[in-house]
């Protein structure tokens, strides 16, 4: 495979400009993810009402791929409720792990297929499923009525 | 020396004929993602030439049995060849004695080994343990659990911008209560190697033993353990051409004596009765159980190729292709050289603008380049430096001027795709 089919525009893009990085205020939930071998380390807050994801933002250090991953996860999770989120999860790691063929079988992913390339490179995935892992730790994280906390 | 000249394929004279050495090591031949393989990851491992591949076929095909057990032929075979193996690790080192010679699994065993022959056994509350600001974890994590085992302190000798260790401050941190010091001779993170020799002189004067890892040096520059007059030094086979899961660790044989065993059971043992055992000689007292025999007689026939190329010539060949990759590389745009200290081995590790190295390392991966990408077992030394990770290239002799070519070459592509 080419480099550039798995650092398609898009990935590049949000590694240059993630969307919703940055701390929200409104945040409930907090959640850290830690890759050792590459050191990536990302934070998720999660602003969650009820069962109903009502902002989400992330921050940290990672290579591009986890850095897109996140970007476009957060944007794609936003408004949905945890169940929702949680299919998308699986999707996704089903995707990356090469379970789920995106062209053949039906999938709620939309434009995070362009992360299917992982899928070819064994070393990469835990890079791209970092920020779901995290996401899905968020969301059995203790709540916190503070948005102070330090992280 | 031109790098010219070098870059013509031609050989000085008692210089290295890359091309002929190359032809020894089938695994340089391969392709990967269609590219031929530039392998710059030998500071994780480096490969093994055919002499030595042959060895190990040979020793299963004709040789094998258990070793120290047989009066059957081929145990005394396999024992002779295996303590024939000791005794060329023996001259590899220096030593004096094939009795100071251990087999061990790699480094990380040999440190553990004197964390719990020697630590565990003398150390106590209050005692300090000197280490540097480069080691990798495997110099680190034995003595954190030492340290919490028996309330000891690790002291930590720090280094400058370019990774060179503070002298002075090592000096300062010598006292009444410092009962060891074990550094790296050479960093892989780095690539500085450490002045031992000083280094050593000032153990001594304190009257304090010294543990050198080796990992990094043995593979790369001649070492003479009586000359240094170290304690301890140890260095793993398969960054040696060698094979996987051994090792070596010299000691001097009146502190191995002292010693406590490390692991107990078969061949660690003089004489066994329910109420008491009677431990073997050094340096079977240390090696319990069946040994890697067959990577033990690899090492021995690594030893012999690495000594019949010359560790003098393989040190300026590689220095060479250190020069030159650090002259190339220092042109490139937002590239920042970690590790730049006067004295180094051929280690390049970097940063790329704010490209992860992660991500460099795939994108050189599929033009064929391997190297490492991440925080090289050294963590504290990535935080020194202020950064999570770097892109390594760690060069050996069988590395052309081309291949550092390839891989200038090849992280411009890097900053084309990021562009
Ligand atoms: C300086 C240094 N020390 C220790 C080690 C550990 O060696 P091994 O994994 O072979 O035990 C390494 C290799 O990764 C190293 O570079």
């Amino acid at each position: 495979m080419d480099p550039r089919e798995l650092y398609q525009e898009m990935i590049l893009e949000h590694n240059k400009k993630p969307r919703n990085f940055g701390v929200i205020a409104q945040a409930n939930r907090h959640a850290e993810g830690h890759n050792p071998v590459c050191g990536d380390h990302i934070t998720l807050h999660l602003h969650l009402e009820g069962e109903q994801i009502q902002g989400i933002s992330f921050e940290g250090h990672s290579c591009a791929i986890c850095k897109a991953s996140a970007s476009m996860m957060t944007g794609q999770v936003k408004g949905k409720t945890v169940a929702e989120a949680e299919t998308l999860i699986q999707e996704f790691r089903d995707m990356v792990t090469g379970k789920l063929d995106t062209k053949t079988q039906p999938h709620h992913l939309g434009r995070l297929t362009v992360l299917a390339g992982v899928s070819e490179l064994p070393s990469r995935v835990k890079c791209a499923v970092l920020p779901w892992h995290t996401l899905h730790s968020a969301f059995a994280a203790q709540e916190t009525a503070s948005t102070e906390k330090e992280f | 020396m031109s790098n010219a000249l070098h870059k013509s394929g031609k050989t000085l004279p008692g210089g290295l004929d890359v091309d002929r050495v190359r032809a020894d090591f089938p695994i340089l031949q391969r392709s990967i993602h269609g590219k031929p393989l530039v392998y710059l990851d030998n500071a994780a491992s480096s490969q093994m030439p055919q002499p030595v591949i042959d060895r190990l076929v040979h020793y299963q095909t004709h040789e094998h049995a258990n070793v120290h057990r047989g009066v059957h032929t081929l145990s005394q075979l396999a024992t002779t060849e295996y303590e024939n193996a000791r005794h060329k690790a023996m001259n590899f080192l220096g030593a004096a004695d094939a009795r100071e010679i251990i087999f061990v699994r790699g480094t990380t065993e040999g440190i553990n080994l004197v964390m719990h022959g020697y630590g565990r056994a003398f150390l106590k509350e209050g005692d300090e343990i000197i280490l540097s600001a480069m080691e990798h974890h495997a110099n680190i994590v034995p003595w954190q659990m030492l340290r919490d085992e028996k309330k000891i302190a690790l002291r930590i000798i720090p280094m400058d911008d370019t990774g060179e260790l503070l002298l002075d401050e090592y000096e300062k941190l010598f006292n009444a209560r410092t009962k060891l010091v074990a550094i790296t001779h050479v960093s892989n993170a780095l690539g500085t190697i450490n002045p031992v020799r000083e280094m050593i002189a000032t153990a001594r004067q304190h009257g304090v033993p010294i543990l050198l890892d080796g990992a990094q040096a043995a593979p790369h520059i001649p070492v003479n353990v009586q000359e240094l007059d170290c304690d301890f030094y140890v260095f793993s086979g398969h960054k040696l051409c060698g094979p996987t899961g051994v090792g070596i660790l010299y000691g001097k044989a009146a502190l191995l004596e002292k010693m406590q065993p490390y692991q107990g059971g078969g061949d660690m043992i003089l004489n066994v009765t329910f109420e008491r055992t009677t431990y073997n000689e050094i340096p079977y007292k240390f090696e319990a159980g069946t040994p890697s025999i067959a990577a033990g007689i690899g090492l021995g026939s690594a030893i012999d190729y690495i000594t019949g190329i010359g560790l003098e010539r393989i040190a300026a060949h590689e220095h060479a292709l250190l020069s030159y990759a650090t002259d190339a590389v220092r042109d490139i745009k937002g590239l920042r050289i970690i590790g730049t200290a006067r004295h180094k081995a051929a280690v390049l590790s970097f940063t790329l603008d704010d490209i992860h190295p992660h991500d460099i390392g795939t994108i050189l991966d599929h033009q064929g380049i391997a190297v490492r990408a991440g925080h090289h077992c050294a963590q504290p030394v990535m935080q020194r430096f202020g950064v999570a990770a770097t892109a390594r290239a760690s060069f050996a002799f069988y590395n052309t001027f081309e291949e550092v070519d390839a891989l200038v070459e090849g992280i411009h592509t890097v900053q084309k795709v990021f562009a």
